[in-house]
């Protein structure tokens, strides 16, 4: 049995502890650590296999360039709610996608979902389609295009699949 | 309290109240319940994200010592809001609530529903 | 001015809470209903956080926090039940 069976979470349990006592005394370290070890241990057979993140620097320009959207669309669509509603045109569009993995699906999801005017609402049971909700639909291709280009082809980098 | 530190507080705060109210204003406006999914979605999460921000500035500063822990809030909202979204839009989906008639691709929706493949044919 | 600007975000705050009150309560649909709650549990954090630098107090960051875990946990749980009819499978 390894010590540190899920490495990354146990650092993110040992910073969230700290974070939410807001302290770095001697006794809170010693009781993160404490956690940092014994929970993975507990959890690490009820886990599904998750792919590597094989390329951090990209992930970490990847939550990046998300934030940035995530204020442009969010100054968008509070432009197209305040204005005229009769011209909205919302609609359904079917995005193919060609992840693998249940991880890169999930972040393909919630990005779509927090930046442009879309929500993510379903993926096809062969994993082979994202189904969106558009608030604004004007040019259907060229958001299909660009989700595909702009979120889907990084996360696809960063996990190799 | 220094101004350039006020100034900024009020500037986020301010910021996050107009997001939150957009966002609800949208909420009660909107007309159909897949459009309405949008602005809590995205304008409420921004303007939490706004108010938390002022709120982490003031108390750093009260505390005397950088006090980041309201990131933890804005972190798990950013990964709940999506996913809320997406398990209230398939409730929508799965009780076969009607779009407005301007929805384009409608049509798709049984697919969605049964979580086919767009193209495949409906079954008999 | 800060506190000019709390009271003013305060404001904005319920009006936004009247408006997914008003929501809750027309619905139509299940999922409507579901959705004005679930404002509702964000617009809760940002009042109570506002509160919070009202009073020039941290404490109330932890009441913060509990709303945010309550407020996704019971929207998961209650789509899940108008999903599948139960909650754990």
């Amino acid at each position: 049995m390894k010590l540190f069976p899920m490495p990354f979470h146990s650092l993110l349990l040992f910073v969230v502890w700290l974070l939410l006592n807001n302290s770095i005394s001697a006794g809170h370290i010693v009781l993160a650590v404490f956690f940092a070890i014994t929970i993975p241990l507990i959890v690490t057979s009820m886990r599904d296999e998750h792919p590597r993140i094989l390329k951090p620097w990209l992930a970490i320009r990847y939550v990046f360039m998300v934030m940035k959207d995530i204020v442009i669309a969010n100054i968008e669509v509070a432009l197209l709610i305040v204005g005229p509603i009769k011209k909205l045109k919302p609609g359904f569009v079917a995005v193919p996608i060609n992840i693998d993995s249940e991880l890169g699906i999930t972040i393909l999801a919630s990005t779509v979902s927090l930046t442009p005017g879309t929500v993510s609402a379903e993926v096809s049971k062969d994993k082979a389609w994202l189904y969106i909700h558009a608030l604004h639909l004007d040019n259907e291709e060229e958001l299909v295009e660009s989700i595909k280009s702009r979120y889907e082809a990084p996360i696809k980098e960063i996990f190799g699949c | 309290m220094p101004l350039y530190l006020e100034i900024i507080i009020c500037v986020s705060l301010l910021i996050g109240g107009v997001f939150l109210l957009i966002g609800s204003y949208g909420l009660a406006r909107l007309p159909d319940i897949y459009m309405r999914l949008h602005s809590p979605t995205k304008a409420s999460t921004l303007g939490i994200t706004g108010v938390l921000i002022a709120s982490m500035i003031l108390q750093s500063h009260l505390q005397g010592f950088l006090s980041i822990k309201e990131l933890l809030i804005t972190l798990f909202l950013l990964i709940t809001a999506p996913v809320a979204a997406n398990m209230i839009a398939k409730t929508a989906l799965h009780y076969r609530t009607k779009p407005i008639n301007e929805t384009q691709g409608d049509d798709l929706m049984e697919a969605i529903r049964d979580r086919k493949s767009p193209k495949q044919p409906p079954e008999a | 001015m800060l506190n000019i600007t709390i009271t003013i975000v305060a404001a904005c705050i319920c009006i936004a809470l009247i408006l997914n009150l008003w929501r809750l309560l027309i619905g139509p649909s299940v999922s409507d209903r579901i959705l004005a709650l679930d404002t509702m549990y964000i617009n809760a954090i940002a009042l109570i956080l506002l509160y919070g630098m009202h009073m020039g107090s941290a404490l109330y960051f932890e009441a913060a926090v509990l709303i945010a875990m309550l407020g996704f946990v019971s929207t998961a749980a209650l789509c899940k039940y108008l999903l599948r009819g139960d909650i754990i499978e």
